[in-house]
């Protein structure tokens, strides 16, 4: 009987033949952790008596969630990340290198690996057929010792995908749309693996925002194949000898299989407080918005930017609307600054971050007054996510951020691009 | 057999709700950041629960970040359990790798304030206020065998390794 791609890798690398259900010990082939989460990592790592990682090469500890840190209570988190780093000799990716899950995009996940990271959005690395999934401290302190983990092998939701999108609507409408359509717990404990015509000529940039949000749903992993695009992007990277081809088998078994048509989706909003409530943003456009966020693991790729710019030039933001852009990595930034797109974003009155989380979760750089609204084109709308359970957190394609930052009102891009 | 009071919550109770980000330079100050447990969906939480209590959620409890300071903080407020009818998987792993016992039983049938004994042995959750009766689903073994051990890194500290 053919095998997903969850139980593809996962049999890989557990040496036998796993199916959905089995248990299976699992070698780990990444482990990182980031800097909210790393200190009880290392705590957790000394506490059951280990001194040694299995493999300095293949453990990284990020500093990006408070980057640069802004309280001392932080800072020290980051000096003990920082000791911890020297004394076992493992990466550090320190502040202004960029969020975890893109430095990890473009420099480490590799198709078939398994990764584990302290950060649930850990399965944007599904994206390039990567096994990645977000997990505790204590679980990736046990990963960072012993270079291995445990598994459920999970059920796989087939997620096929035809047709292409239309004008104005991006992968990030996609994942909204399906999270919606499947409810926040709709694959919980399952994976996630995204197939169909629609799949094959899909960059892999717009895979990562789609695997990003998996957990969304409740997601172990969202995967996708290893294919001709996957190489693309890797050799765009430089990395094409770490490019392996990876598809689920033609006969293999999935717990249900849900089609979408792209070309039937439009402009999609999660509204305030769960990524499930979903709607069409022409439905919104009465909600004025305070801030908007164009950025994080989600959606602060270079494409994320050329979006932005190709909306946003000769344009202003609108005078209630504050406009924070926070490019992923330094690489983005620096093709950003390159391409010019970065010039157009400041001149529409934009704030360009340094390369890192953000506001996203409400630690700096923009979190929320009472009452105000922001529209983010990051992964979360949790009360309180953005630093006050008093404010109201739109999520949104980029396209649909920079339409509406533009007018101050959620917008749908459609409306801008054919201005 | 453990025994307290149910305080209930609602669906879709985030990592958010539990330990939000904007306390995240209180995460190496654990019992400073245990005062803040359940913060934004009950301010009055912390200073209410006793030990032995239950926190009580509907469906997709813990959903969002892998922060296991949730759990973690959850434990350090006394809670001797989390009863959810559904519950998000990374929280669940992070609660028994914390020692949390997290169970999974139609919720509906628990008011906040009723008197709960659960025996963990049978399965059971005996509702002391109505007399009901709920049955919760067992724990997966592998799951088991570490929350028997307190947690993973007892249990690792003990094993040495994964027992298959």
């Amino acid at each position: 009987m053919g095998k997903t791609l969850a139980e593809k890798i996962l049999s890989d690398k557990s040496g036998g033949l796993r199916k959905a259900g089995d248990i299976a010990i699992s070698s780990v082939d990444l482990a990182f952790v980031q800097d909210t989460t790393g200190p009880l990592t290392i705590r957790a790592f000394k506490e059951a008596g280990f001194c040694e990682l299995a493999n300095h090469e293949k453990t990284v500890l990020f500093l990006d969630h408070a980057a640069p840190s802004p309280n001392w209570q932080l800072s020290n988190d980051h000096v003990f990340m920082r000791s911890f780093a020297r004394e076992t000799g493992c990466i550090l990716s320190d502040v202004g290198e960029g969020v975890c899950h893109q430095v990890v995009a473009e420099k480490l996940a590799k198709p078939g690996d398994v990764i584990v990271g302290a950060d649930s959005h850990t399965v944007t690395a599904g994206g390039i057929g990567a096994f990645a999934t977000g997990m505790g401290s204590s679980d990736v302190a046990v990963a960072f010792a012993l270079g291995k983990t445990w598994f459920r092998v999970p059920d796989t939701l087939l997620i096929e995908l035809a047709g292409k999108f239309s004008r104005g609507v991006y992968a990030k409408d996609l994942i909204l749309h399906l999270i919606g359509r499947i409810g926040a717990d709709g694959a919980t404990y399952k994976a996630l693996e995204f197939g169909g015509s629609g799949v094959t000529k899909m960059a892999v940039t717009d895979r990562l925002t789609i695997a990003n949000m998996a957990v969304e749903a409740g997601a172990k992993v969202g995967l996708f194949p290893s294919d001709e695009m996957t190489y693309e992007y890797l050799k765009s990277v430089g990395r094409e000898k770490d490019y392996k081809p990876l598809y689920p088998d033609p006969d293999a078994q999935y717990s249900e299989k849900i089609s979408i048509d792209l070309a039937a989706l439009e402009p999609t909003v999660s509204k305030p407080h769960t990524v499930d409530n979903t709607a069409l943003a022409r439905d919104l456009k009465d909600i004025n918005v305070d801030q908007v966020v164009i950025g994080t693991c989600t959606n602060g790729r270079l494409e994320d930017l050329e979006i932005a710019a190709s909306i946003l030039k000769g344009r202003r933001r609108h005078s209630r609307t504050r406009l924070i852009i926070g490019p992923a990595s330094p690489k983005v930034l620096r093709d950003g600054v390159k391409k010019g797109y970065i010039d157009i974003l400041l001149a529409a009155g934009g704030i360009i971050l340094p390369p890192g989380c953000g506001p996203c979760l409400g630690l700096h750089q923009g979190a929320l007054g009472d009452d105000e609204v922001c529209l983010s084109t990051a992964n979360r709308n949790f009360k309180g996510r953005m630093g006050n359970p008093k404010g109201n957190i739109y999520l949104a394609s980029t396209a649909t951020a920079a339409a509406s930052a533009i007018t101050g009102k959620i917008t749908d891009p459609r409306e801008v691009l054919n201005a | 057999m453990l025994k307290g009071r149910a305080f209930k919550f609602g669906d879709n109770i985030s990592t958010d709700h539990i330990v939000p980000g904007r306390l995240a330079h209180l995460r190496s100050n654990l019992p400073e950041l245990a005062k803040h447990v359940l913060e934004d969906a009950d301010p009055d939480f912390a200073s209410k629960v006793q030990p032995g209590d239950f926190v009580v959620g509907g469906s997709n409890f813990g959903l969002g970040s892998s922060r296991e300071h949730a759990p973690l903080v959850i434990k350090m407020a006394g809670v001797s359990a989390v009863l959810a009818k559904s519950v998000a998987r990374i929280f669940f792993r992070n609660a028994i790798n914390r020692g949390l016992p997290v169970l999974i039983c139609d919720t509906d049938k628990i008011k906040d304030g009723d008197e709960l004994e659960v025996d963990m042995a049978s399965g059971n959750v005996k509702n002391l206020t109505t007399g009901k009766d709920i049955s919760f689903k067992p724990i997966p073994d592998f799951m088991l065998n570490i929350l028997n051990e307190g947690g993973l890194v007892p249990y690792i500290t003990k094993h040495g390794d994964f027992k298959a």
